[in-house]
């Protein structure tokens, strides 16, 4: 998408429209493997988690209009935060579940 | 203190809060100390008051700095800032010497709370409003002229910014005269600063002044990292940038992310003690060691936020005085960027002894041994831009050299310190002390001082004096030495940090010789305002209009000391590294452009004094409780941040005329200049433009 | 002359405003890294939150005996079709030249916006009914705080709402102005984002463990 490329309405209108389906989907999705209780219980909390990290890449993709087409900073800036979110949330979380059991 | 009990128009205030009052009503040597330094900073502030009107500086401090919206002034007055409080700091800890040097088996002149107080002031100053200011001051300055650009990308942002952390001062030093500050140290460790065991203001004045200024610091990383992004001069690639820019660069990055831990966990602390929510409390699930865990999160990219600038600021002076591009330029990138990303993966190691399990530590603590290899690879490079060097030994030389040395020792012991074995041993002991004072004094201090004595005469067009300048490097170096290898000493001897009173008599002879020390660190901050005085005395020999007085490498020299308001008449093309070196080479220095265009600049602003006059009274009435004075400064902040954006009138032009009339008088100003070779750099035939050897 | 017609995140004005499309480059970045910045926020609540949620309940009540599904799903669909409405918004700032269709879009997702808040302030209102108050339980105070946060944030974004609307009255529809919603759509989409955390993360979380 580098190249001299003059978007119309109606492709800006498909790409929110697919986005909001996508993510209504997704959403009703993950409400229906809790309150029908589908899947065993740990595969269940898996696939929770993944269904919601597919439902960020959507809104990512759809609605912040981030891909692999961006401004390079962009996308750059979006891979590094979430490292360091994964360092964070991970370390804390590691961290403080450990000090938890020690203390049982 | 609860929020039922304070509905009155002065909320918990009262009289006794006043700190000369207690020192009526209790006349001890420790409450003569308070309200002697009360009594400073209050005549302090008549004196200036004083002078300001006698002067008649009222209208350009207002309408030429407080309002401005220029990032060179922006920078000077972080600056001056750091100055202020790092004189009030570097007092606390020759105060805190004394105490100890005299109290073994005795207690000596202070109370154990006013000790606690001198602590806690003394780190918390020294990290958020003498260090963290001077970086945000020397990048503010320096970082947009070397990439070529007329100022950061958001100018008002910038000038908030600083007000917020102004604003953050202020109330540290509102604290000296109204009530008390907080005895929880630096880093604030609940239960202990919770509500049950720190009834009063004292933590209080601590969390809101350093959300103060950790809003401010996320601000500044996100304006600074978008202006290296966006902001750069034509032909200046990211790999074409000075090294001073790139740690500017990843320091904003930590500022950016780092931040964020430290204003939740404040806010936590703040909703234990207002509202009793149950973060960090002893009961009902609450968790302090969560917080130790937040606050390091924040803390060690902290460490890296201070160090970063420094590292870039002995890259410019090494490479500079010693007449040779930097050794091993993209290692250096790499490093400081390892480091920046390494910073992130080792917080654990401030507490190791907080009891998980031996594996999370070994591999914090493998970690936290990695972090040493790029900063090791720093070193070698910097050694190797010396080698074969015409190597000046200024003042900025001098303290970058003794850097390298004192630095690399300090690095050894946090090696040990790294392994959680030893840890275990000397953890919250006088060795721990030794070893931070040992990185952030070479590390941070001398780093910014170097650029303070580097970069002076760009900033005001005057070299500073370089006798009283070398004088002061060498109490500087000794005192430091002398001041804490005896805390090493002690630490292996047993002897924790924040004592108040020593039973030990075998300790005395290290804790004076520290005294002593400590007094010197203090005479090399006398013989710097002594330097500045002097200079500014002899400013007529010392100017240096043509604003290149060291032979400088980057684009900042290109211009005038001081330069412009929008630093560069035109924009300048870069074709490689040390942008300005070329031009000079190549004889295109000082050409005239063959075109002006009308620049515009953006106007100046009340803003953001309005903001910082409103975080101000926040702060203070969310600390004694006055609520309608919450609601009024809430609104204020919010109400000058709306009003703003409906202004449209925020620019305004210079006209391409009055751009070239200015230019071409400096530009025929610099050709009539003789040009000085280096021998001669420190007499009054420097005027700032360097002979070219090549 | 080639360009790119992505230069930063959201809705490019792309060929229809050049200018502004340009002068959005270093300004929409900027906002861009505040918001990552605001997403470490997000990202130590919920850390706090994952930890005191299991090992914070005080013997009060736990994740199950106070989260209402139903209720959750609702703000759901009421936030992610503000998201979309504020999509149409974007669209009709980057084509239609009139202001109505721009203000209609963002009134209704102002709306839906507050519809949001409303709900969430009566989950909120029947948690402490019940005696769920934040000062219960460390757990307690972990999920009022990130929800909250989420929810200031939210209502942040509808006080922008509100100015921005007076704007366009009286400004128009100027560079600052476009600029601005521009970042305002920004804001309000990863507001969606770390929503979809917090009924992944709290609310099905909470009551599938």
């Amino acid at each position: 998408m580098t190249d001299e490329h003059v978007e119309t309405y109606a492709q800006d209108f498909k790409s929110y429209c697919i986005g909001g389906l996508l993510a209504f989907m997704l959403t009703a999705l993950a409400f229906g493997l809790v309150i029908f209780e589908i899947l065993p219980h740990f595969e269940r909390l898996i696939a929770l988690a993944i269904l919601a990290v597919a439902q960020i890449i959507v809104h990512f993709r759809y609605f912040l209009h981030i891909s692999w087409h961006s401004h390079r900073d962009d996308l750059q800036l979006v891979l590094f935060t979430s490292l360091i979110l994964f360092l964070m949330v991970g370390g804390t979380i590691w961290i403080l579940f450990n000090l938890h059991e020690r203390m049982m | 203190m609860t929020v039922e009990s304070s509905f009155s128009l002065l909320g918990t205030l009262t009289p006794q809060d006043i700190s000369f009052v207690q020192t009526f009503e209790n006349p001890v040597m420790s409450e003569f100390i308070d309200g002697a330094a009360g009594s400073v900073l209050v005549i302090g502030m008549i004196i200036v008051a004083a002078l300001l009107t006698y002067y008649r500086g009222w209208k350009t401090l207002w309408f030429d700095w407080l309002t401005s919206v220029d990032h060179k002034k922006v920078g000077i007055m972080y600056i001056v800032v750091a100055f202020v409080m790092l004189a009030r700091a570097i007092i606390e800890g020759v105060l805190m010497r004394y105490q100890q040097s005299i109290a073994v088996n005795d207690p000596g002149v202070l109370t154990p709370d006013h000790f606690g107080q001198l602590f806690s002031t003394h780190g918390s100053i020294m990290i958020f409003f003498m260090a963290m200011p001077f970086i945000t001051g020397m990048i503010n300055y320096i970082m947009p002229q070397q990439i070529g650009a007329r100022d950061v990308s958001f100018p008002l942002l910038n000038a908030i910014s600083l007000w917020l952390t102004a604003a953050g001062a202020a109330l540290v030093m509102i604290s000296l005269v109204v009530g008390k500050f907080s005895t929880g140290g630096w880093t604030a460790y609940p239960p202990y600063t919770g509500i049950e065991f720190s009834p009063g203001e004292g933590v209080d004045y601590w969390i809101w002044s350093i959300s103060l200024t950790s809003i401010g610091s996320t601000l500044t990383g996100v304006n600074f990292a978008t202006t290296i992004y966006k902001n750069r001069a034509p032909g200046m690639t990211l790999f074409r940038m000075p090294l001073f820019c790139w740690t500017s660069l990843c320091t904003s990055v930590l500022m950016i992310f780092a931040m964020a831990p430290l204003t939740i966990a404040t806010l936590m602390l703040a909703l234990d003690r207002y509202a009793g929510f149950h973060f960090f409390t002893n009961d009902l699930g609450g968790n302090m060691m969560n917080y130790a865990n937040l606050f390091w999160l924040f803390g060690h990219p902290e460490v890296y936020i201070l160090i970063l600038p420094a590292f870039g600021v002995f890259s410019e002076v090494i490479s500079t005085f010693s007449g040779k591009t930097i050794y091993g330029y993209k290692s250096l990138v790499v490093a400081t960027m390892s480091i920046a990303v390494l910073s992130f993966t080792v917080w654990l190691h401030h507490f190791f002894t907080m009891g998980q399990g031996a594996n999370v530590n070994a591999i914090f603590g493998i970690a936290t041994m990695l972090i040493g290899v790029p900063t090791g690879v720093k070193v070698y490079d910097w050694l190797l831009t010396m080698v074969r060097g015409r190597i000046r030994l200024t003042t900025a030389m001098l303290f970058s050299i003794m850097f390298l040395v004192t630095f690399v020792i300090g690095g050894l012991t946090g090696v040990i310190l790294a392994n959680p074995p030893v840890d275990f041993a000397v953890h919250n002991s006088l060795f721990l002390v030794a070893h931070f004072h040992n990185m952030v004094i070479p590390g941070v201090l001398f780093g910014m001082i170097a650029g303070y004595q580097f970069w002076f005469p760009k900033a005001f067009g005057f070299r500073l004096a370089e006798r009283w300048g070398k004088a002061s490097f060498w109490c500087w170096s000794f005192g430091f030495y002398l001041t804490f290898m005896p805390l090493y000493v002690l630490g292996l001897m047993g002897a924790m940090r924040r004592t108040v009173e020593w039973f030990r008599p075998e300790y005395l002879g290290w804790l004076q010789a520290s005294f002593v020390g400590a007094l010197l660190l203090f005479s090399g901050f006398i013989l710097l305002i002594v330097q500045l005085i002097v200079s500014v005395r002899q400013r007529d020999q010392r100017r240096v209009p043509a604003g290149d007085p060291w032979d400088g490498r980057s684009l900042e020299w290109s211009n005038s000391a001081p330069p412009p308001e929008y630093n560069f008449a035109v924009i300048p093309e870069v074709s490689g590294q040390d942008a300005f070196t070329r031009l000079k080479e190549q004889g295109k220095a000082y050409a005239s452009p063959a075109a002006y265009d009308d620049i515009i600049v953006p106007k100046n602003s009340i803003v953001a004094p309005v903001i910082g006059v409103g975080a101000i009274a926040l702060g203070f009435a969310l600390v004694w409780h006055i609520w309608w004075l919450v609601a009024l400064g809430f609104v204020t902040i919010w109400g000058a941040v709306i009003a703003r954006s409906f202004v449209t009138e925020t620019e305004r032009v210079i006209p391409a005329s009055e751009v070239r009339a200015d230019h071409e008088a400096w530009l025929q100003q610099v050709r009539e200049c003789a040009t000085t070779p280096r021998e001669q750099e420190d007499t009054s035939a420097n005027v700032g433009r360097a002979e070219v050897l090549a | 002359m080639k360009r790119q017609s992505l230069l930063h995140p959201g809705l490019n004005l792309g060929s229809t405003d050049e200018y502004s499309h340009d002068e959005a480059e270093p300004v929409i970045f900027g906002f861009w890294v505040f918001l990552m910045a605001d997403l470490v926020l997000f990202a130590i609540l919920f850390a706090t939150y994952a930890s005191m949620s299991v090992q914070g309940q005080a013997g009060g009540p736990s994740p199950t005996d106070v989260f209402d599904l139903p209720s959750a799903f609702i703000e759901t669909m009421l936030l992610l079709s503000s998201s979309i409405t504020f999509g149409m918004a974007s669209l009709a700032l980057k084509y239609k030249a009139d202001r109505l269709h721009l203000v209609f879009w963002l009134v209704l997702t102002f709306c839906l916006g507050a519809g949001f808040i409303g709900m969430e302030v009566r989950d909120f209102w029947i948690m402490t009914q019940q005696g769920a108050v934040p000062q219960r339980s460390g757990f307690l105070s972990a999920f009022y705080m990130l929800v909250a946060t989420h929810g200031i944030h939210v209502t942040a974004g509808l006080c922008w709402m509100i100015v921005m609307l007076v704007q366009l009255r009286v400004l128009g529809r100027t560079t600052e102005v476009k600029l601005r919603l521009m970042r305002l759509a920004l804001f309000w989409h990863m507001l969606d984002i770390v929503w979809v955390c917090i009924f992944t993360f709290v609310y099905l979380f909470g009551v599938a463990l």
